[in-house]
């Protein structure tokens, strides 16, 4: 009866960071993928969107009747009738540094930018629906369209929103210390004025809904290609008008997300109401020319900055403003200042910074919606704070990775508050940096340039240090004063009497293999295979309350609720375990799929046996002992954690073509203690990738008359396998002294890391020119007119 | 509505006979006529590779074809890889090497590959980028996607 193998501790191996292959792989490998597009019910209808070809203009007037004759074309709905089902969204904010202003979900009196939802249909195919969207004719009466961010802040320029009385959405300052009376006795002062133009997050899953409304109940459901099932479950039922458990919000296999999927979206709103209005289910699959037009865009940062040293190139003062186009709506729940607060919240990166001041303004222009993606606001600080320091290291004569060590902060500066306010816990800031020097045998690759060099080659070395706020718990909110609960998660774990475990999370996983790492973590809690392990995600129905997959939280919050349920799981099954073989708990000891008293193998009772023993009732149980074998646990990690790295990468640029290519890249990041290196490799890979497109290549582009010129992936170019280099990565395991597991989340970082990298490679390729990289992506157009510029 | 027109085609060895408009999208006929949801749209002007198929033995991007273009013709798509309940080598090598993240443009990258391997079967890790800089993905920087593409052929080449 007994299995040798099931005695003592070591018989169950703790699958917590181990390179377990992923749990989701084999259904999407085989074409057995879940996403939104994938459904059909019957009765189903099928959606399009009317979209305003002009970026500023009254709606006059809209004609839908010949549309509505169209054979096969149900309904129409517009932004007046729309407006009698839903509220507008009105991103809130409990700070007096957002205004406040609704987002319609279809055009309501106005249009705002190209691309905004002005009518949709709903008809029986979706060759029909986009037929009968042409059919439609829309008066416009032409405004003066808005798209400098800097013009649109003077006081003669037109207003995006006129209840707001000015562009001006967001204003705040952080400071700390007398900065002005440090820069104007610092020893060295660099200045520069970054531009980090405008992106996006190309999901390759464009966004999607499927909603259907069951007349008989009340309930709506809504399929949505969406990172928060909770958040827009919880917003739906206010703009709606319906109660909560009404609404069931599924989001199954999501094609990606990188934050552009977290944030609700018109035409969320507007198919749950053409669905409710109907009585049938309908459905929106957007193409990629919506998606370029529609899903929000990211970054698009004017900063001026400027670094005071001492004469030892240490930092005493830093001086910013940062301007950011956020587009023509502020997006919910995160509202408009996500961006340009982030930006200047990090600016200071993981370096000693005595005096601050940094200003933030967040524009209104005719533009499509500045939203959440990879990295937030990072991207840019880091780009400008490490573009500063390398400035600054070529003044001093000092070696960029020497100005650096002798400005982070210290591992005794820990805990050490930012002066923005931010706390930073145990971080690895100067081991990261030593380690990737060695790991790159940087000295030997500095002589190689020298060699390059001299043989007339660019040749670059580019480094950045960062340090992420991640995991955040209910101290801070994930963007300024939003009115949500982004500080907690919750997991249910069921033992079934069979002995198997059903694990149910309210976050929801598009890509990062959560249903993996979340399983590897109950593993090890509850003591069972993980082959016994389902874990359920992303359905409100399913789920405790939670919001969803966003800023680096799942694996901290996520992570933190599991090992809470787990434990709670696995001491009542102690209990029940001890009661059935008459032994004290704390004698017992796991072994797979069993428990059994320390030294005596033969006394063990499989999980099975315990879990049938849980619902079999009075006569298995220890007596009062409730019945079942679940547990609930909700886990806030109050303040959050934080990851760190450095990134090194070697560039050439092309002296005939301006063409840079990335010859190696290496990554020594720090998340703590990890759950699946080969999860995490993944994501920092995946992360530098969409740094390096964001650094080298993508760029969403306006013309003066708010036209988007970028709306094909011909001309929003992402990297392909051969943009991309291989990449080393190296990491340092320092446990967060603040989350249940020592976990720090790491979904990010690759993108906040690499533009920085690769922008100061470039710079230290045309080092020898004079010039400097302020302007990014860093184009070969754009290094040809550098380049003209330095000769 | 326009002239319905009949298409017959094969798909992973089945034989399919549909009714769709001359307009009717390849994808779109696979997806919605046949119920043949492996296969994605990512883009629709044939970028991103995400439709990727195989048609009459070549890889093909089934969103800038038309279904009446596919008459008579014999396809090859994701649900067809697997043979007998196993993996194919490819999906194997994708699952050990992480070569997948949200799995969207997996299926035309696998698909991709299949037909890259073919015409490839030792390719230099140089080559594999090229021959799979047809399909975008977003996910994974490529680096697991190369990493299983090398470890597939070398099985491939092995069990040959």
């Amino acid at each position: 009866m007994t299995d040798p193998r099931s005695v003592g501790p070591a018989a169950l191996p703790r699958l917590v960071g181990a390179r377990v292959a992923r749990r989701e792989d084999p259904r999407l490998l085989t074409g057995q993928g879940s996403y939104v597009d994938d459904h059909r019910p019957a009765r189903l209808l099928y959606a399009a969107f009317l979209r305003s070809p002009q970026a500023h203009a009254r709606i006059v007037a809209i004609d839908a009747s010949a549309a509505l004759a169209l054979p096969g074309v149900t309904a129409v709905l517009t932004g007046e009738e729309i407006a009698r089902a839903s509220k507008p969204v009105r991103a809130a904010s409990k700070t007096p540094a957002v205004k406040v202003t609704s987002f319609p979900p279809l055009a309501l009196g106005k249009v705002r930018h190209v691309g905004e939802a002005v009518a949709m249909i709903a008809a029986e195919s979706r060759y029909v629906a986009e037929d009968a969207v042409e059919r439609i004719v829309v008066e416009y009466e032409p405004l003066p369209p808005i798209t400098d961010m800097e013009r649109a802040l003077e006081a003669a320029s037109p207003l995006v929103h006129e209840e707001a009385g000015t562009n001006l959405l967001v204003a705040r300052e952080f400071a700390r210390g007398d900065v002005d009376a440090a820069l104007a006795s610092a020893a060295v002062v660099v200045r520069e004025r970054f531009r980090f133009h405008r992106h996006t997050a190309i999901c390759m899953e464009n966004r999607g809904c499927l909603a259907e409304y069951a007349t008989g109940s009340g309930t709506l459901t809504l399929r949505s290609s969406a990172q928060c099932p909770g958040i827009v479950r919880d917003v739906l039922t206010d703009l709606l008008d319906m109660p909560e458990h009404q609404i069931r919000v599924i989001a199954e296999d999501v094609g990606g997300g990188f934050g552009a999927k977290a944030s609700l979206y018109p035409e969320e709103i507007a198919t749950c109401v053409m669905a409710r209005r109907l009585g049938r289910p309908v459905k929106w699959i957007g193409d990629r020319r919506e998606d370029l037009l529609a899903t929000t865009h990211a970054w698009d940062e004017i900063i001026d900055a400027e670094l005071g040293l001492d004469r030892d190139g240490a930092i005493v003062g830093l001086r910013a403003q940062v301007t950011a186009d956020i587009g023509a709506y502020s997006i919910y729940p995160w509202t408009a200042a996500i961006e340009p607060v982030q930006t200047i919240s990090f600016l200071p990166g993981p370096y000693r910074v005595p005096t601050y001041r940094g200003r933030t303004r967040g524009v209104a222009t005719c533009k499509t919606p500045l939203g959440p993606y990879r990295g937030v606001g990072r991207p840019p600080a880091v780009f400008v704070i490490e573009g500063l320091m390398d400035r600054a290291a070529r003044r001093l004569g000092l070696d960029p990775t020497e100005i650096r060590l002798r400005n982070f902060i210290r591992d005794e500066d820990f805990p050490y508050k930012s002066p923005s306010g931010i706390v930073w816990d145990r971080a690895s800031f100067t081991a990261s940096l030593l380690r990737a020097r060695e790991a790159m045998d940087y000295d030997a690759v500095r002589a190689e340039q020298a060699r390059a060099r001299a043989a007339g080659r660019w040749l670059g070395i580019g480094v950045a240090s960062y340090v992420e706020l991640t995991g955040i718990g209910s101290a801070i909110p994930v963007a300024p004063g939003v009115p949500i609960a982004t500080g907690t998660e919750a997991a249910t774990i069921r033992v079934d009497p069979a002995g198997k475990v059903t694990a149910v999370f309210g976050v929801a996983s598009h890509g990062q293999g959560l249903e993996t790492t979340l399983a590897q973590i109950v593993a090890d809690e509850v003591g069972v295979p993980i082959e016994d392990i389902r874990v359920l995600h992303g359905d409100t129905a399913l789920s405790p309350y939670g919001t969803g997959t966003y800023a680096s939280r799942s694996l901290v919050l996520a992570g933190g609720a599991a090992i809470m349920a787990g434990r709670a799981v696995r001491e009542k099954m102690l209990t029940i375990a001890g009661h059935l073989l008459e032994a004290d708990p704390a004698d017992l000891v796991p072994a797979a799929g069993r428990l059994a008293v320390r030294g005596m193998p033969d006394r063990s009772v499989t999980v099975r046996e315990i879990a049938r023993a849980a619902y079999t009732g009075v006569k298995q149980l220890p007596k009062g002992l409730e019945p079942g074998l679940e547990a609930t646990r909700f886990y806030d990690p109050y303040y959050g954690t934080a990851s760190n790295a450095t990134h090194l990468a070697v560039v050439e640029v092309d002296r005939a073509t301006c063409h840079v290519s990335v010859l190696r890249y290496l990554v020594v990041e720090d998340c703590g203690r990890m759950v699946n290196p080969l999860i995490v490799d993944g994501q920092v890979h995946g992360g530098v990738a969409q740094g390096l497109g964001a650094a080298l290549l993508e760029e969403i582009v306006h013309d003066e008359h708010g036209q988007l010129l970028s709306g094909t992936l011909m001309d929003y170019v992402v990297p392909s396998a051969c943009e991309v280099p291989w990449m080393e990565v190296h990491h340092l395991e320092t446990p967060s002294p603040v989350t249940l597991g020592g976990f720090r989340g790491m979904g990010e970082g690759g993108t906040i890391g690499a533009p920085a990298a690769i922008a100061n490679a470039v710079a230290d390729a045309l080092a020898p020119l004079g010039v400097e990289v302020a302007e990014l992506p860093v184009t070969p157009e754009r290094i040809f007119r550098l380049v003209s510029r330095g000769r | 509505m326009a002239d319905m027109m009949t298409v017959r085609l094969k798909v992973n060895g089945v034989a399919h006979e549909g009714r769709c408009e001359p307009r009717k999208l390849l994808v779109d006929f696979i997806r919605e006529d046949l119920g043949l949801t492996g296969t994605h749209v990512g883009c629709e002007h044939g970028i991103c590779g995400a439709c990727t198929i195989i048609v009459n033995g070549e890889s093909a991007r089934s969103c800038i074809m038309l279904a009446v273009q596919a008459d008579g013709a014999e396809l090859m798509t994701v649900e067809g890889l697997m043979q007998d309940g196993k993996l194919h080598p490819l999906q194997e090598a994708f699952r050990e090497h992480h070569g997948l993240q949200c799995g969207f443009c997996t299926p035309g990258m696998l698909m991709t590959a299949l037909d890259f391997l073919r015409t490839n079967p030792s390719p230099s890790d140089r080559e594999i980028r090229e021959g799979i800089s047809a399909v975008l993905c977003r996910c994974t920087g490529y680096q697991g996607i190369v990493n299983a593409v090398r470890a597939a052929a070398a099985t491939l080449r092995g069990g040959r």
